[in-house]
């Protein structure tokens, strides 16, 4: 209790400080905080500011010369072409996909790990390592070494001829992008179980409540902001997913797993449009911000919590 | 001695008293062999990659799978052959020079966050989390145009830039999180003492961040290490880092599972180490500093 008290008191100074002095002491205050401050507004504001001039531009790098501007046309383009929206349902598909199931299978591990048992740390040591192995590493070894048809680990232990890319491909790259994510997931709640306070837990156990009304009543409760964070992190990095992509089905067979960063990638460098390919970005953006806002929200209530503790 | 006898008589007459404690012990060893069991599972893809990579090429590529086998290196030595060097190289240059540059650009960023916050800290500080949320899709094309006018295409700094720009959010947030765990007082203490700032910094600050610069570091490095749609998109054969040389050789003839698991297993390495010491501190910065 009195560490908890002591934090108080040093953490809830830091918002409320007022800045005294001048405009010197200001100054002096923001001098360390301008280089990174500028370094990211160069290297990510001014490529968006760009990128958003270049969505006006009819532009084929195929057609030299030709650039002018077309105003909202690529919007329309973009927007009513199948292709695009095929891509925004295969990106939607793999994300939530490989999110809820990262989440399910992470949130069951975490269970596993808050308990005590001989080798704890070394369990968790081999539950995080899917997620350190390279992306692009993690796919070719799935894409060759476990999913395929003639000598891949899955039809050598189970046999039959199954040619899991060709015939699941969402689920192949779903099942990749679960097995990197879910240590992911599991670290995220398991520092939410262990957060829980040990006393409380006990105290209900001596009132006789049985263990899984504890997980309903108390534990799913708590944990409820940790399962949103892991679920909105994971998402904002999933969305991205472009290694899995490119490497396990070059978005194929026909469009079954393009997303929109491998679609963004085809329009840029294979078929040059980069008109079309800005305002394809420029949407991804927005898609983006919307749930980057439901992200925010998360993480700044978890903040104030941390402030207020 | 007087333990002894009060406990010997209890353990006789109440026989029942354990038992509750027995069955909690053996739930949780249940428990403990399913976790086990999970952890293997999860690991074996790997353990199975670093097998494959000690095998000669028909072993790697058999069905049923080969468990027993004589371990070769002759697929590493082939990837050698390959020159994998240049890219690890890449790689390596690229992921130090740009944790150097993010822990730089971040730790005064940070300190000016934290301890002694400018007026404006939260809008500081949610700019730069918006930034890492913009996706790198749309803002590829803008960068590859202007890095091709400047001639700057599959250059290793460009790389060194851009890889620094999306670890900056990550490192500020971790750092800042681990700076507020300085004792305002120490802080306070050593200036009535008539510390310098620099002095304070080096002598208060440093000690008590130091873990936590050091694995702000090794995260940024990770994420550097592993980033493959920049490198695809801009760099080619000067300076392609290790993702790039996976790929590129997979396209080529007969048999390669046991070199492609050895180049695997190589370009992964680096990262798997620096992930297992770095592990306590990951999901603090995964999370961006929201959960400790």
């Amino acid at each position: 209790m009195t560490d908890v008290i002591t934090r108080t008191d040093e953490k809830t100074p830091a918002p409320v400080l007022p800045v005294k002095g001048g405009a010197k002491d200001r100054w002096v205050r923001r001098a360390p905080l301008l280089p990174a401050l500028i370094f990211a507004i160069i290297v990510t504001q001014v490529p968006f500011l760009v990128t958003l001039y270049l969505s006006t531009l009819g532009w084929n790098a195929l057609r030299p010369g030709q650039r002018h501007f077309v105003g909202l046309d690529n919007y329309v383009t973009v927007l009513t072409d199948s292709r695009l929206r095929a891509a925004l349902l295969n990106t939607v598909w793999l994300t939530a996909g490989a999110v809820i199931f990262s989440m399910i299978l992470g949130l069951g591990l975490a269970i596993l790990l808050d308990r005590k048992f001989v080798g704890r740390s070394v369990v968790r040591t081999l539950l995080i390592t899917p997620f350190l192995v390279m992306p692009v590493a993690a796919a070719l070894l799935w894409k060759h070494t476990i999913l395929n048809p003639a000598y891949g680990l899955i039809n050598g232990i189970f046999g039959g001829q199954t040619d899991w890319i060709s015939d699941y491909p969402k689920t192949a790259v779903i099942g990749t992008l679960v097995w990197q994510w879910t240590p992911f997931m599991m670290l995220i709640l398991l520092a939410g179980l262990q957060s829980q306070s040990e006393e409380v837990l006990e105290a209900a156990r001596v009132d006789g409540a049985n263990a899984w009304a504890i997980f309903r009543r108390m534990t799913l409760p708590h944990l409820r902001q940790y399962l949103e964070l892991g679920a909105l992190l994971g998402s904002i990095y999933l969305v991205n997913t472009f290694d899995a992509v490119f490497s396990i089905t070059q978005g194929g067979p026909g469009t079954a797993t393009t997303n929109l960063p491998y679609e963004i990638y085809l329009t840029t460098f294979r078929k040059f449009e980069y008109g079309e390919a800005s305002a394809a970005g420029v949407i991804v953006v927005i898609l983006t911000i919307i749930v980057a806002t439901f992200a925010l929200r998360v993480i700044s209530s978890l903040f104030r919590m941390e402030e207020s503790r | 001695m007087s333990a002894l006898a009060t406990d010997a008589p209890v353990a006789v007459v109440a026989p029942a008293g354990p038992r509750p404690a027995n069955r909690r012990r053996m739930f949780n060893t249940v428990w403990g062999i399913v976790a086990w069991v999970a952890g293997i599972v999860f690991v074996f893809p790997v353990i199975w990659m670093v097998l494959t990579s000690f095998k000669q090429e028909q072993d790697a590529a058999s069905n049923p799978p080969t468990w027993f086998f004589h371990p070769t290196m002759d697929q590493y030595a082939a990837v050698f052959d390959r020159n994998i060097t240049p890219f690890l190289l890449n790689s390596l240059m690229a992921s130090i020079f740009s944790t150097l540059l993010v822990v730089a650009l971040a730790t005064p960023a940070a300190y000016a966050l934290s301890l002694r916050p400018v007026a404006k800290w939260t809008d500081a500080l949610f700019f730069f989390i918006s930034t890492k949320m913009m996706p790198a899709v749309a803002a590829l094309l803008p960068i590859y145009l202007l890095v091709k006018q400047l001639g700057m295409l599959d250059n290793i700094w460009t790389m060194v830039i851009l890889y620094t720009s999306m670890n900056l959010p990550l490192a500020v947030w971790m750092m800042r999180s681990f700076l507020l765990e300085v004792p305002r007082e120490v802080l306070e203490a050593a200036e009535v003492d008539g510390a310098s700032l620099i002095t304070s910094i080096r002598k208060v600050v440093l000690p008590i961040v130091s873990p936590g610069l050091a694995a702000t570091a090794l995260i940024c490095f990770i994420f550097a290490w592993n980033e493959f749609f920049l490198a695809v998109n801009l760099t080619a054969t000067n300076a392609g880092t290790a993702p790039i040389f996976l790929v590129g050789f997979i396209s080529s003839e007969g048999l390669f599972l046991g070199k492609l698991c050895a180049a695997a297993t190589l370009v992964s390495l680096p990262v798997l180490i620096a992930g297992w010491f770095a592990q306590n501190k990951l999901v603090r910065g995964l999370s961006m500093g929201a959960v400790k």
